[in-house]
């Protein structure tokens, strides 16, 4: 791996619109790509700086969503108003435990880890750290790969909401936490698109 | 690698289009944080202000509660929301823990009411259907106070009047509650104008409290000498003018209620003040009568007070100016004395009328200096019996002017008036009084000195009998003798009665006015007349012509 030579060193860098290598050339300019016109970058540009500003929005509204109601219920002989934890506590008692599993690993235990795991990649980069570079890239991958899984809980919400409508006999009215629950799985998906991962071998190219 | 060897390869790579760079001194996409923070902060900030007060309040039961579902509604607005159901310590009931909107904060004063609302049909309304459906939910009554409160007690029924409804509220006094129930009506010449907020039991168990509202503007109406009746049912009477039915509306009849009035001639009276104390009574003829102010005293007896009832009247010289309200037995542990008192109420207006116009030469009206006076002239109560048949008593108030002096205890509650003895009492102290007598009686020793004349008598019976033995044997054959000459005796004069009656008859024969010798007889006496008469001429002559004895007759000149 050492042995390759990466295109930045080169002095050239390829269209992320249309995939052309070109060379920007030492002009102080902002270069566009000769074919489609789109700006090019050696690597995305801000990179860390927007990846650790989304990042930091979806911890924020991580709290509001596990702490305010994601889901009202109603019907004639019951309403309840559930949080994300309070939900998985009353399936788990009602003997649903696998749901309950499902749903605390999608709800609670993934958008935790995609944020811990994109803070871990951020801080690695920033401190240029060559450290075991392929298993963040897989990481990277899989978080990536599973975040738009985290969802499911807003499609569940979204969809009940939207069907049980029945008067007084039974309601289903989402809650404000599903809202900042909802911004926190696009925010980790948004961070995670805009973090560039080629950042984790930088530091290691420039080594050899 | 070599980067010359490599060079050549890419020369045909195009150069990229070079532009002036444009200035950024921020990224944009820090906004978004901020953004996030923004949107955090306020939902922390808006959960923080919304999160109201948690109030607990206790209920009997928790039945139609369900915790997260039941609401708090004021005037049907939901304020609220009950978080948690527990059980008391004590398990004596339900502690509802409950959580208000922030604007509910001003209604968490001390007043304020709590009660569960559900499905109820009492008397003659039906509230709450709604709740069949939707559940049950607490309902809430802002109170007027200013002090706020956060533990509450919840009433077990809905109150009857809410606090903002205008009016007044009273409170009557009764022996029993009756037909009345929580929003019994209240009626004022047959329209209703209030209704019963409760109906408690005394602490002391002597009789029934009940609370009444009087909406505006009829509270006005309720004067502080008005008088309440149960207009519950029918009263009929029957009496010399005939049947008289006196009944209120319909609803009365079948639910119960109360009706008020106020005595015509004193209109001019102020209104009653809110939770004035009222009494009562069970029909309108007797709430009439008691229409006069009561004054209620304890008398104090030490005599047996059996025959005496509750209700019993107190009477001066025959006019009824009171009743018995009720009679207790007090045991004063320091002499081992009975006392029993008797609580009586007075009617003093009745005594004024008897006595008004001196009363008001001697002292105002109704004081207690006028009273003060009475007794003070030997005012007394005493217990006399009113049949000696039934053994029936009653109180009777009169004067005694003997009694020792006495006056009325103001400082007692009620105020205690004088007693005297009563006159059963009297003659129980005058057979005690003998009784005393007869048993300072010195029983042995007259029992030796009778023994001791026992048996004088006894020698001297024994002597008589001697006597009587001597008497036998000397005096009767004498006796008998004498009977026997006496018997002869009457035998004679038996024979010389019938001779005697024999006499007679012939006597009689002589006597018959057809008799020889009665014929004789009347000859004779007319012979002897004639003979008186001569006699009488000579005589008169004789006294005219005395001479005429010597010189004889002189002879008439004619």
């Amino acid at each position: 791996m050492s042995g390759a030579t990466s295109a930045a060193e080169l002095g050239l860098c390829s269209c992320h619109v249309c995939n052309l290598v070109s060379s920007p050339g030492q002009g102080t300019g902002q270069a566009h790509c000769p074919r489609c016109g789109a700006p090019l970058h050696f690597r995305k540009p801000g990179s860390v700086a927007r990846c650790w500003a989304l990042l930091i929005s979806a911890y924020i509204l991580y709290i509001p969503a596990n702490t305010l109601t994601i889901m009202e219920t109603g019907s004639l002989l019951k309403y309840r108003k559930d949080t994300i934890v309070s939900g998985v506590v009353e399936l788990w008692r009602t003997g649903s435990w696998g749901i309950a599993i499902v749903v605390f690993i999608a709800s609670v235990t993934i958008p935790l880890l995609k944020l811990i795991s994109l803070t871990l990649l951020l801080v690695s980069v920033q401190r240029r750290s060559g450290w075991r570079p392929r298993q963040r890239t897989r990481l990277y991958r899989l978080v990536e790969l599973v975040g738009r899984w985290s969802m499911l809980d807003i499609y569940v919400v979204a969809l009940l909401a939207a069907l049980v409508q029945l008067g007084n006999m039974a309601t289903v009215k989402a809650g404000p936490a599903a809202l900042a629950f909802g911004a926190v799985v696009v925010l980790t998906m948004l961070a995670s698109m805009q973090f560039d991962p080629r950042l984790i071998w930088d530091p290691i190219q420039k080594e050899s | 690698m070599n980067d010359t060897d490599h060079k050549p390869e890419f020369s045909d790579i195009p150069d990229a289009i070079s532009e002036p760079k444009r200035r950024f001194s921020i990224q944009l996409v820090w906004i978004i944080p901020i953004v996030a923070a923004l949107i955090g902060l306020s939902l922390a900030v808006k959960s923080y202000m919304d999160r109201g007060e948690t109030i607990t309040i206790t209920f009997k039961t928790g039945e139609g509660m369900e915790a997260g579902k039941t609401k708090l509604k004021y005037k049907d607005v939901q304020i609220g929301e009950v978080k948690g159901l527990a059980i008391a310590k004590d398990r004596s009931h339900v502690v509802v823990t409950a959580e208000l909107s922030k604007d509910a904060r001003g209604l968490l004063v001390k007043d304020t009411r709590f009660w569960v609302v559900r499905a109820r049909i009492s008397g003659g309304n039906i509230s709450g259907l709604g709740t069949l459906i939707g559940g049950s939910y607490i309902g809430v009554d802002a109170g007027t106070s200013t002090e706020s409160q956060d533990e509450f007690i919840g009433l077990e029924a809905p109150p009857a009047v809410s606090l903002d409804v205008p009016g007044r509220q009273f409170v009557l006094h009764a022996a029993d509650a009756g037909s009345l129930d929580t929003s019994s009506p209240i009626f004022f010449r047959r329209m209703q104008v209030g209704q019963v907020i409760s109906t408690e039991l005394d602490r002391d168990g002597k009789g029934v409290t009940i609370m009444v509202f009087i909406r505006a503007p009829f509270d006005q109406y309720v004067k502080s000498n008005s008088v309440f009746w149960q207009a519950s049912g029918i009263d009929l009477t029957l009496n010399t003018s005939g049947v008289k039915i006196n009944t209120e509306s319909m609803v009365s009849i079948l639910l119960g209620g109360i009706s008020f009035q106020t005595p015509q001639d004193r209109i001019d009276t102020p209104t009653a003040a809110p939770n004035n104390v009222f009494t009562l009574y069970q029909t309108r003829d007797e709430a009439l009568k008691h229409a006069e102010t009561i004054e209620t005293y304890q008398l104090v007896f030490k005599e047996s007070v059996r025959g005496l009832p509750v209700g019993a009247p107190v009477d001066l010289r025959g006019v009824t100016v009171g009743e018995v309200t009720k009679i207790d037995v007090a045991l004063d542990s320091g002499n081992s004395e009975i006392s029993i008192p008797v609580e009586i109420q007075f009617y003093p207006e009745r005594l004024r009328a008897q006595y008004g116009n001196r009363s008001k030469q001697v002292k105002p009206l109704g004081s207690r200096a006028y009273l003060n006076d009475l007794v003070a002239h030997g005012f007394r109560a005493e217990l006399k019996s009113g049949s000696l048949l039934t053994g029936q008593l009653f109180v009777a108030l009169d004067f005694f002017p003997k009694a020792p002096a006495a006056r009325i205890d103001w400082s007692a509650n009620p105020p205690r008036f004088p007693t005297v003895p009563g006159s059963m009492d009297q003659m129980q102290k005058q057979l005690m009084q003998i009784a005393h007598k007869i048993e300072k009686i010195p029983f042995e020793e007259l029992a030796g000195d009778a023994g001791k004349t026992i048996r004088t008598l006894d020698t001297t019976l024994k002597s008589a009998e001697k006597l009587l033995r001597n008497l036998d044997s000397a005096v009767i054959p004498e006796a008998r003798s004498v009977l026997q000459e006496t018997r002869q005796s009457l035998e004679d004069v038996r024979k010389t009665l019938g001779e005697a009656r024999k006499t007679l008859g012939g006597a009689n024969q002589v006597l018959a006015a057809d008799a020889p010798v009665q014929l004789d007889l009347r000859e004779t006496l007319r012979e002897m007349s004639r003979a008186a008469q001569s006699l009488r001429v000579l005589g008169d002559y004789l006294e005219q012509h005395p001479e005429s004895l010597i010189r004889g007759k002189r002879e008439d000149k004619p």
